[in-house]
Formats: C-alpha cells, sequence, structure tokens
C-alpha cells in the first residue's frame, strides 16, 4: 500500500502516459486501418497489393521489432530528431492498423449484397458506394473486434515503456529498481490496466447500442 | 475479394481508362514511397557491400543461428506448456464446483488483462531475487521467466478458445454420452474436448503465431534469443565506424515474418480441410487471434464466422 501512496506522483505519470500513447495510436490506428482497408477493396491493382503487404507485413512481425525499427532506424535513417513517444506512437499505430484493417475489411463483407448493388444502380462510385452506404452499415460489426484490438493495443503499449516512454511498465520498472517489492506493484499496475481495459470495453459497449439500431 | 467485386461495376470503356489512370498513379505513388525509403537507406549507406559481408563471417552465422534455435526452444516450450495449462484452466472454469470455477475465473481474467511483458517483467524479478533458493543460474532466470509469462498469459487466452470450442459441441452429444453412463471426466476428454480441439485447431494455431512473436519480449529481459542476439551484433559490430542496424533488422525481420507465415499457413490449411469436411461440427475460422487476446470479452470472441454476427 505505502509503495503507491508513496510514489503517487510517479504512478500517475505513468497511468497518463499509458493513457495518452494508446489513445494517440489509437487515433493513426483507425485512420490508416480504414484507409488501407478501402484500399484492399479498391479497383486499383497497385493499391490492392500495397494492402496486402502492408497487412501481411506488419501482422507477422514480432512489435518488440517493430520498435527496434522505430527507435533505431527510422532515426538514423528517414527523420532524425523525432521523440521517443512520437517514434512509439508510429509503431504502435502501424503496427495496430494491420488488425483494424483486416476487422473493417471482414465488416465490408457482411454488408448485405443488395447494399452495395443498389448504391451501383444508383450511379454511386465506388468510393461514393464505400463512403456513404457500406462503411457507415460496417460500423456496427467492426466495432466489437474494435474494442479488442483496442484493449490488445493498451496491453502493447506496455511495450513502448522498455524504450524510455513514460507509462506504467516504466513505472513498475522504477520502483522495483529501487529495490520494492514486486508483487505489490504488480497488483497495482495490473489494477490501473483493468481500469482502462474496463473503460474501452465499457465504451465500447454503449457505442454498440447508441448504433444498435434494427435493420 | 475475387473476381468481379459488388463494390464497383464491371468497368465500361470510361471507367477503364480511368481505372487505368488510377492504376498508373496509384502505383507511382506506392513507388515513390518505396523509392523514397530506398533512396534513404542508399544516401546513408546502408546498401555497401561491407555492411553486408559481415554476414559471410562464420561467427555472425552461428550466433544468429543459436538466437534462432533459442527463440524456438522458448516457442516449443511454451507452446506445449500453455496448451496443457489451456485445458487444465478451461476444464476448471466449466466444472460444478464453484471454488475450482471461480480459481479458474480469476487466473484467466488477471493474466488475460495484464500485458504480457509485464507479467514476464515481474516473474524475472521475482526468479532473479530467489535465484539461489531456486537453484537457478547463468540466463535460466531469464529463460523461465519468458516461458512462464509465455505460458500463464497464452494458456489463459487458449482456455478461452477451447472453452468457446466446448460450448459450441451440441448438446445432444453430452447428453447422449450421459445416457450411456459416461462419467463426468469421461464426457470430457473422450467426448468433449477431441470435438472442441478440431473445431478450434486453426484459432489455437493462430494463438500459436501470437506465442511465436511474443518470445521476442526476451529481448526486454535481455534474454539472448533471435531478437536480442541481433540487437547485440548491430552494435557491436561496427562497419565503417557506424553500427549495422539495418542488415540486422531487415534478416531478423526475414526470419520472423517466414515463421508466422508458415505458422498461420498451416492453420488456414486445416481451416480449409475442416471445411472441406462434412461431418462434425464447423471449424473456427483461422486468423483474428487478435480477438482472443481480448481482456473482458466473456462470450466467445473468435469464434464467431464474421459473416454469422449478421
Amino acid at each position: 500500500m505505502n509503495v503507491l501512496l508513496d510514489h503517487l506522483p510517479a504512478f500517475r505519470d505513468g497511468f497518463l502516459g499509458t493513457l495518452a500513447i494508446t489513445a494517440a495510436s489509437a487515433v493513426i490506428a483507425l485512420v490508416l486501418g480504414v484507409l488501407i482497408a478501402g484500399f484492399r477493396v479498391s479497383p486499383i491493382p497497385p493499391l490492392r497489393a500495397f494492402g496486402t503487404a502492408w497487412v501481411t507485413l506488419l501482422r507477422n512481425t514480432p512489435l518488440t521489432l517493430l520498435f527496434l525499427i522505430a527507435m533505431f532506424v527510422v532515426p538514423q535513417v528517414l527523420f532524425k530528431g523525432l521523440s521517443p513517444f512520437m517514434l512509439a506512437m508510429l509503431a504502435l499505430g502501424f503496427y495496430t492498423s494491420s488488425f483494424v484493417c483486416e476487422a473493417v475489411r471482414s465488416g465490408i463483407n457482411t454488408v448485405p449484397l443488395g447494399q452495395a448493388e443498389a448504391a451501383r444502380s444508383l450511379g454511386m462510385t465506388f468510393s461514393q458506394t464505400l463512403r456513404l452506404i457500406v462503411l457507415p452499415q460496417a460500423t456496427r460489426t467492426v466495432l466489437p473486434p474494435l474494442s479488442s484490438i483496442f484493449i490488445a493495443l493498451t496491453k502493447n503499449s506496455a511495450i513502448a515503456g522498455a524504450f524510455s516512454v513514460t507509462e506504467l511498465f516504466g513505472f513498475a520498472k522504477l520502483l522495483s529498481d529501487q529495490g520494492y517489492a514486486i508483487a505489490w506493484i504488480f497488483l497495482w499496475v495490473a489494477l490501473a490496466y483493468l481500469v482502462i481495459t474496463f473503460a474501452i470495453s465499457g465504451a465500447f459497449r454503449l457505442l454498440e447500442r447508441r448504433m444498435g439500431v434494427a435493420r | 475479394m475475387s473476381g468481379a467485386s459488388v463494390l464497383y461495376d464491371v468497368p465500361g470503356p470510361k471507367a477503364k481508362v480511368r481505372n487505368r489512370v488510377y492504376t498508373v498513379l496509384g502505383g507511382l505513388a506506392v513507388l515513390a514511397l518505396i523509392g523514397f525509403v530506398v533512396m534513404r537507406l542508399n544516401a546513408t549507406g546502408q546498401f555497401e557491400p561491407e555492411r553486408w559481408d559481415i554476414f559471410n563471417n562464420a561467427g555472425v552465422r552461428t550466433n544468429i543461428r543459436n538466437g534462432l534455435l533459442t527463440t524456438l526452444e522458448v516457442f516449443a516450450v511454451a507452446a506445449v506448456l500453455s496448451l496443457v495449462l489451456g485445458i487444465l484452466l478451461a476444464v476448471g472454469r466449466l466444472s460444478d464446483h464453484k471454488p475450482v470455477r471461480w480459481l479458474a475465473t480469476g487466473f484467466i481474467e488477471l493474466f488475460r488483462a495484464v500485458p504480457l511483458l509485464i507479467t514476464i517483467y515481474v516473474i524475472w524479478v521475482l526468479l532473479l531475487t530467489n535465484r539461489d533458493a531456486l537453484g537457478l543460474s547463468g540466463d535460466q532466470p531469464q529463460f523461465w521467466a519468458l516461458v512462464i509469462g509465455l505460458t500463464v498469459y497464452n494458456g489463459s487466452v487458449q482456455a478461452e478458445v477451447l472453452r468457446a470450442g466446448i460450448d459450441s459441441v451440441p448438446k445432444g452429444q453430452r447428453e447422449a454420452a450421459y445416457a450411456l453412463g459416461m462419467s463426468k471426466t469421461q464426457v470430457m476428454t473422450t467426448v468433449l474436448i477431441p470435438q472442441a480441439v478440431r473445431a478450434m485447431l486453426p484459432t489455437i494455431i493462430s494463438q500459436l503465431v501470437v506465442t511465436l512473436k511474443d518470445t521476442s519480449l526476451g529481448y526486454i529481459i535481455t534474454f539472448e534469443e533471435l531478437l536480442y542476439t541481433a540487437r547485440l551484433m548491430s552494435t557491436n559490430i561496427l562497419v565503417n565506424g557506424e553500427d549495422t542496424y539495418v542488415p540486422f533488422i531487415i534478416v531478423t525481420g526475414s526470419i520472423y515474418v517466414a515463421m508466422c507465415l508458415a505458422l498461420s499457413a498451416l492453420a488456414n490449411w486445416i481451416e480449409r480441410r475442416g471445411r472441406r469436411a462434412k461431418t462434425g461440427i464447423g471449424v473456427a475460422a483461422a486468423g483474428e487471434p487478435v480477438t482472443a487476446t481480448d481482456a473482458l470479452e466473456t462470450a466467445p470472441p473468435a469464434d464467431v464466422p464474421a459473416d454469422a454476427k449478421d
């Protein structure tokens, strides 16, 4: 108990850090994921190939390796002077975007055929069909897997802590290096993660109920 | 997406021209992106032959091989243990005895909710502080921390997968078995679990891919598996006074991707084979292992085919 009370500021920083990096990379993952799902169903072969390559490559690479690339190769080769937070955000966002893309794509496949056919017979173009007809209806089926993806993202953000981003794993490491009993730290950190994951699944359940219109 | 998509018409003459223009533009954009990365790699001298010559060194190759073998060793031990634990936890969660059920549920929910890295780290610290009492030496604390961490986390996920599989076995199977006079244990081991494993095999293997990817967390607790070995060599071997991150990351990355793709291909193959078979209950879709890592969804997540939800 005392472990936490004595280090409340550090714990708060870690908690907020986890929240910040999760939220930031969730935004990146969502935008990129929807975009690349669009690529994967588009009539343009190079974009389809790019989408497929993106998903295959990122889904099969260990996240730790992506972090290594982001932290050591990107500053050396591509862009200098990005902060660790930005780099970690990019690594997490890119990794998660491949999972979001697959969820969105399978959501697109669940929209009844008649919807897209009706849109086409009204003379809508591909992007109109996707934007105005299919994606809004796919949202409802995409929400449950998206909730699991964001929970996984929250947990994956712990790896950022090992690469000098302030968050909960960093907090646990700091206290354990100072020689506090690891079991108590573990319980507190676990509790903090539970709070975040419960919040995410609660928010999504609320969204699902809002969107759950009878078809 | 095969052949004619429902999302767009079969292109007419005008659309064909337009699509061709977009194809060229899209192709150019993708090429430009790749070209930019290659150019930057080239500009920072990553393609110089000396940088890649390091792989001709027998020591480097031996190190990579040893790292790879260590990774595979951790994966093999953790995979077997997590499957055993998964079966135990799934059976425990479906037990008729309340304390057993609560214990299994608590265990599963706790370890699914906590990031794997933190579990591994905590076990590592625990093992390190008690290394003398436990008689561990050398890198054994790291090895066992990684194995135990992977086991408890993936065991919990596999338990949920198996439970979903057991729930998907038609009720008549269980009732028929009880009617034949089988005991609870017999029903579980000879009727329910075999069918559940068969139905869930693609999902189980997809989760094994996750296990394989997560062995790379050993990097963070300084365990000398493939990734850590590569990182160590890339800072130690200098070419023209610079480190060799890029060659090593490209090589180890390809090894990881190849291993994971091979395992995923196995899952897909089993799924397709299972779909062809007309007997027994349906085989779950492969892939989407991420849905199985959900911390809180108590409903079976990965077993619902995407089109069944609608």
